[in-house]
């Protein structure tokens, strides 16, 4: 995935273990935003639009 | 199709099954780690790829508990640096270890046989102290920061074990004084679960803390949080060296997890996990069950084996992780219907 198939070596590892990172990050970031912005309207429509 | 140059279909398998995952553990109060690596062994993958990638997996996981966490609570630094140290020898030797049976063709069958017991452990474990109507005695990332366990639920063992005084000694937080060789002998056995089976190990780690070392529950749960990220992003560098970490799996699990952790944390409000964590243990318990008839199926040269295997543990995972959604529906629903009882 990402051409990262083959990267091996303290390089390929630090690339490798980089991407976890970022996306680990992104996804705290990305996730909560979407939780403020959709989840009073998702627990509404699970509510039965009440 | 293919995406980033995995096939769609894969992406979309461990994406869902990371948010059964994420919404499992999410809503139990637990890592999930060691569901990620047997299921990956009930796939086909190669066992340092299994084990890497769950490793990968816990490192990710754990810098969200701790962005989410952020104070990370009372963290005893001296103790998690000396943590990380006899976590990353372990680890190495835990991969040695692996990569060795790997080479003498038993690693599947080593590692399987441990996730036997681990999982049938855990999962009997969960499902004799749900049935009994007890916590379980367990001890959590979300644990409050004034928890404190009384001093009579100490067993004499672990009592025996603290008043043992071999030099070095350390100064902790609390004016608690161990041994250096008691922390190190902990963080050691810990790393060492994590290197040779992908789990983080908090499960164990945390208990260890409490009752083997003698620190405080909250410091225990911090260092446990802050300890994981270092020795998790180190097991997993170690391994990915190798060429062992597979980012087409823990990219889209992790996307998966994350989002259901954050629906499972969720759903503690609106749901009493001790009314359906039996369903828990007894998943466990299914996972165990699946990746003794992959082994069975294996032996015995029956393929079908290895496809039941896989129904078992993803569907245990999708049924448990079904039953917290409906119980959390039912649960917004019954809140928002009017009330026709009179007001107190």
């Amino acid at each position: 995935m990402f051409g990262l198939e083959n990267a091996t070596g303290i390089g390929g590892a630090a690339l490798v273990i980089g991407v976890v990172l970022l996306e680990a990050l992104v996804l705290y970031v990305g996730y909560g935003l979407l939780e403020r912005v959709a989840g009073p309207a998702l627990i509404e429509a699970l509510r039965g639009g009440s | 199709m293919e995406l980033f140059g995995v096939a769609l279909s894969m992406l979309l398998l461990f994406s869902g099954f990371g948010v059964l995952i994420g919404l499992l553990f999410g809503f139990f109060g637990m890592g999930g780690s060691f569901l990620v690596t047997p299921a990956l062994m009930v796939m086909g993958y190669e066992t340092d790829v299994a084990v890497a990638s769950g490793l990968a997996f816990v490192f990710a996981t754990s810098v969200i508990a701790t962005l989410k966490h952020r104070d990370l609570g009372q963290v005893d630094y001296k103790l998690g640096v000396l943590m990380i140290a006899g976590t990353t020898g372990g680890i190495e030797v835990g991969k040695i270890g692996l990569h060795w049976l790997q080479d003498i063709g038993l690693a599947d069958t080593v590692v399987s046989i441990i996730y036997v017991g681990l999982l049938g452990g855990i999962g009997l474990f969960i499902t004799y102290t749900a049935t009994r109507g007890s916590s379980g005695g367990g001890i959590d990332h979300d644990v409050a920061d004034d928890a404190e366990i009384d001093g009579e639920d100490i067993p004499d063992i672990a009592k025996k074990i603290q008043s043992y005084r071999i030099p070095p000694m350390m100064q902790l937080r609390g004016g608690i004084s161990v041994s250096l060789w008691m922390i190190l002998g902990v963080a050691f056995a810990t790393g060492l679960l994590s290197g040779f089976l992908g789990v983080g190990g908090g499960f164990i780690r945390m208990p260890a803390l409490f009752y083997l070392v003698g620190v405080p529950v909250p410091v225990a749960v911090g260092t446990d949080l802050f300890e994981i990220v270092f020795s998790g992003g180190i097991g997993s560098f170690l391994y990915a060296m190798d060429g062992a970490v597979d980012l087409s799996i823990v990219v889209p699990l992790l996307a998966g997890s994350a989002l259901g952790a954050r629906l499972g944390a969720a759903a503690t409000s609106l749901v009493d996990e001790s009314e359906i964590k039996v369903y828990f243990g007894v998943m466990l318990l299914l996972g165990a069950i699946a990746v003794a008839i992959r082994k069975v199926g294996e032996f015995a040269d029956v393929p079908v084996l290895q496809t039941v295997s896989l129904v078992i543990i993803l569907g245990a995972a999708a049924l448990v992780s079904g039953a917290v959604v409906v119980s959390s529906v039912r649960a917004l629903r019954t809140e928002s219907a009017p009330s026709t009882g009179a007001a107190d």
